[in-house]
């Protein structure tokens, strides 16, 4: 017998989040409050060079003097930057040469997560590295890596072993005053990754960073950095999970990604972040900004899968600057209870025959709202640009919206934009058809979901296919339409 | 004195010349207060992301035309759709001008807003429709409010057709240097009523005009309005033009706009559908050259369940011209089985021209089928190819496609004679002698 729509209901309401654990490791943790010397000490606490404290000064003054954006189609309760702490590690600050050494419950905590550093490392051949209340805690497959010159570490640590690399590119790509959150982010951002990738080097693995807040009352700020040099190749991971609390923690990341010559990053995001209980209390707010460069010939591909978060608001984007570059944004964004999702891609088109494509799935369930808004513009110089879009959404029930803001801006005649957007539920028909060949309703509609979002979850390297996979199910579980 | 100030400080000498007691008096004074608190709209307000006024403000626009002109109508003859009979409603410089007008009370009233907002026999009319669908919060549409006396009023009682087309023609003298306009039109078509209206606004010299006008139109049950927009005035023109428009069950409302000339044209169109299984159909042409600048902003508001919108938006971009499309649906939480379109292709024909799309969904309700589409385009080479191995001249060939390109909008147009004085116009705008009548 299968359920009733109502008991689907009520189970998929009273879902647990499944990460919603709080791990008990001391942290140092500053006190509350954002001011110069808050800065200054975050600046300190990681022996940074007087030029990096400078840089962070300079975007606080100018975050200071900004506004928080008001445009995005979601309301929340601004944060209170002042109620915030702006730096928490946890305490036993570890310089691992083994995971031996790892604090036992931090491995522990990872254990829960599903993503035990050492299965990982003998398994899925993956490089992590874990940022915990955003301090970088665990670098696996530093020497593997080390032989073919890749660089890949805290960001912390670049600064300090490699500040030529990091004085050349950070804030190249999202400059510290490009908006509100980013210029908080380059103030007080604690930890991040670092990505290089040498000349013609083809990366052997997945690099996968991995992030979590723990510590109540903290943001977390992390900044990650990719280079890839000409005819580099790099596939990039990210994942994200907080505890549950009931009040809103505040995520707010910067991701720069520089791709020259030739070069491609693909960037592939699965977010988690504790979405709020069924009541809509708590929650992270997740205000990202994420952009990435492409000269001659390059080409950057971001996928993500939103599941998680309070209020997302995240555009990442692509500036096509050399003639032949691409850029390729997939995406599913699926809300449920009282989520708001606010996300798109911006693809700036400045150098010739550049190619973007735009592949954006929406699923809203509950009392959700799930909006896509996007750029695509095309000037005056970029001859023969293409573009594709795509904003496909699925709605379950009548208590969520789903919303479409594209923009598009053409302003040379040989550029070639198509757009296309459709909103939909999921069919009877299709239900039915599934029942009829003995497929219950709750795994028709899983089956359903899945071929939605084919497009997108395709893109994805295997071992996070598997797991976005599983994510869609747990978050859309019951919501028939 | 900047343009805002100046009309500011004129309201109170318009109102002099009115009667305070009338109910409309109100709706004009908060009008007024609506629009000194908000002013002009600028680029920093998001439906003005790509439409400046700026220039506008600076010029020294007379905002009451000093003397009435006549004018003969073999001058201006060729404005008009002069093939068919029709009733006529025109203005000169703003006033009406008897002479060239043909209106009637047989049946159906065709006549103006300055007797419907005097005359006792209008007022219920007035009581009922003024400034119910427009809306109070847009500031250009409140300065239209404050300032409204003048303009077409339409009214069709139940069961009823006009006998005719009717037009509605404004034109400019240019006896000013610079002259501002604000009409006020107020349709209403009652249940099972019918009617056709062509509207034109025409500057006949090269002094500057900006027209900011206000349409209500209201459709009863099961009524049939059809109103098309022709917009191919001089290149001093500028056109903001606000188009408010109320639906009731099972009523038809098709809006057809031809953005052929202009110095700035901004089109909001808004339907409100306050039914069900009601159909709202939009289509627009705009063929643009120059320095021109077109913005065509529409707004479907469904609010009830079984209803259907249309939209499809064609605009061909030459020169340094612009173009502005910001279509917006919103889908209400109880508006099931909506069945929205949205559509918008372009072609840019030069290096100079851009164009600005944003068709944009908002969807509250399940289950409903809605999508829409955008392109940015160039004229197909293989196409061009095919059509030049075929002994078409080159110029001729692309003039071809380009209108094969636009005909999608010009299909549904119900008036033949309209249809072949559009062909012509967009013929001579692509400069060819073809008739496109295949």
């Amino acid at each position: 017998m299968a359920y009733t729509e109502e008991e689907l209901k009520k189970e998929l309401e009273t879902k647990e989040y499944e990460y919603g654990f709080y791990t008990d490791i001391e942290s140092d943790t500053l006190p509350k409050g954002l001011n110069e010397e808050i800065v200054i000490a975050i600046s300190k606490k990681k022996e940074e060079p007087d030029w990096m404290t400078e840089w962070r000064l300079e975007a606080f003054r100018a975050w200071k003097e900004m506004e928080e954006p008001e445009w995005a189609n979601v309301t929340y309760k601004k944060p209170d930057f002042q109620d915030i702490s702006y730096y928490s590690a946890p305490n036993k600050k570890p310089k691992y040469n083994s995971l031996d050494e790892v604090d036992p419950e931090l491995l522990d905590t990872f254990k829960k997560l599903g993503i035990s550093v050492d299965e990982q490392k003998k398994l899925a051949g993956v490089a992590v590295d874990i940022v915990m209340d955003s301090v970088s805690v665990a670098t696996t497959f530093k020497k593997t890596l080390a032989e073919k010159g890749i660089i890949f570490c805290s960001i912390s640590e670049a600064i300090q072993e490699h500040p030529e690399l990091v004085k050349k590119y950070l804030g190249t790509v999202v400059p510290k005053k490009d908006n509100f959150y980013a210029a908080l982010n380059s103030a007080v951002f604690s930890d991040g990754s670092f990505c290089y990738i040498p000349k013609g080097v083809r990366c052997p693995m997945e690099l996968s960073t991995y992030f979590r807040i723990n510590q109540a009352g903290t943001g977390q700020f992390e900044r990650t950095l990719v280079i890839a040099e000409e005819g580099s190749y790099v596939s990039y991971l990210e994942g994200c999970t907080a505890p549950m609390r009931d009040e809103n923690q505040l995520h707010a990341a910067v991701v720069e990604l520089i791709a020259l010559d030739n070069a491609e990053i693909k960037y592939s995001t699965v977010q988690n972040w504790f979405p709020g209980n069924k009541e809509g209390k708590g929650g992270v707010y997740n205000f990202v900004t994420k952009r990435g460069l492409c000269e001659k010939h390059a080409k950057i591909s971001w996928t993500q899968v939103e599941t998680g978060s309070a209020v997302t608001w995240k555009y990442p984007s692509c500036i096509l600057k050399g003639d032949y570059s691409i850029g390729e944004f997939y995406s599913i964004a699926v809300t449920n209870n009282f989520q708001q999702a606010d996300t798109g891609t911006k693809m700036i088109h400045l150098g010739k025959n550049t190619k973007s494509t735009i592949i954006s799935k929406g699923i809203s369930a509950g009392q959700s709202q799930n909006s896509y808004r996007g750029l695509v513009q095309v000037n005056s110089r970029a001859e023969n640009a293409r573009n594709f879009s795509q904003c496909d959404s699925l709605l379950m029930g009548n208590r969520c919206g789903a919303h479409t803001f594209p923009y598009i801006e053409a302003k040379n005649k040989s550029a070639q934009i198509e757009h296309e957007a459709t909103t939909s539920k999921i069919g009877e028909d299709q239900i039915f058809y599934c029942n009829q060949r003995g497929i219950d309703t709750e795994k028709a509609i899983a089956l359903i979901v899945n071929g939605f979002s084919k497009e997108v979850l395709n893109k994805l390297p295997m071992e996070f296919a598997v797991e976005a996979q599983k994510l869609l199910e747990i978050s859309l579980e019951g919501s028939v339409g | 004195m900047d343009l805002k100030e100046k009309l500011v400080s004129s309201f109170m000498a318009f109102e002099d010349g009115l009667d305070l007691d009338h109910p409309v008096h109100e709706e004009r004074s908060n009008a007024m207060k609506n629009f000194e608190t908000k002013g002009f709209p600028t680029k920093k307000d998001e439906a003005w992301k790509y439409t400046s006024l700026k220039g506008l403000q600076k010029i020294d626009f007379s905002i009451f035309p000093k003397h009435e002109t006549t004018l003969e109508y073999k001058d201006v003859k060729k404005y008009f759709l002069h093939e068919i009979d029709t009733y006529k409603i025109v203005f000169v410089d703003g006033v009406y001008s008897s002479y060239l007008s043909e209106t009637t009370h047989d049946g159906v009233d065709v006549c103006l807003m300055s007797s419907a907002f005097s005359k006792p026999m209008f007022k219920q009319v007035i009581e009922v429709y003024f400034n119910k669908a427009a809306s109070k919060d847009e500031s250009l549409t409140s300065l239209n409010t404050a300032f409204s006396k003048e303009g077409a009023y339409i009214y069709i009682p139940k069961n009823k057709m006009p006998k005719k087309p009717i037009q509605i023609l404004h034109l400019a003298t240019g006896n000013e240097a610079a002259l501002m306009l604000q009409p006020r039109n107020l349709i209403v078509a009652e249940d099972n009523a019918e009617v056709q209206i062509i509207e034109r606004h025409q500057s006949l010299t090269g002094n500057e005009v900006f027209t900011n006008s206000v349409t209500e139109i209201f459709a009863g049950k099961d009524a049939i309005v059809d109103y098309y927009k022709v917009q191919n005035d001089a290149p001093t023109a500028s056109l903001v033009d606000n188009t408010y428009i109320s639906q009731k069950n099972s009523s038809v409302v098709r809006v057809h706009t031809f953005s052929l000339g202009g110095k700035l044209i901004r089109n909001n169109l808004n339907f409100y559908q306050n039914g069900e299984r009601i159909d709202s159909t939009l289509k627009g042409v705009t063929i643009l050259g120059d320095k021109q600048h077109v913005d065509h902003h529409t707004l479907v508001h469904h609010a009830q369940p079984n209803c259907e919108s249309h939209q499809d938006y064609k605009g061909i971009f030459g020169d340094s011209s612009t173009g502005v499309f910001n279509g917006k649906i919103i889908v209400d939480k109880i508006a099931q089985k909506t069945d929205a379109f949205q559509q918008n292709n372009n072609i840019l024909l030069s290096d100079r021209s851009t164009i600005n799309s944003k068709p944009q969904l908002e969807i509250f309700a399940d289950d409903v089928k809605c999508s829409h589409g955008c392109t940015i385009g160039q004229l197909d080479d293989e196409a061009l190819f095919y059509l030049r191995s075929r002994g078409i001249p080159k110029k001729e060939a692309k003039a071809l496609m380009m209108y094969a390109f636009a005909n999608n909008v010009l299909e549904s147009v119900r008036i033949p004679e309209l249809k072949a004085r559009i062909n012509k116009i967009i013929a001579n705008k692509l400069g060819v002698r073809m008739g496109f009548d295949l």
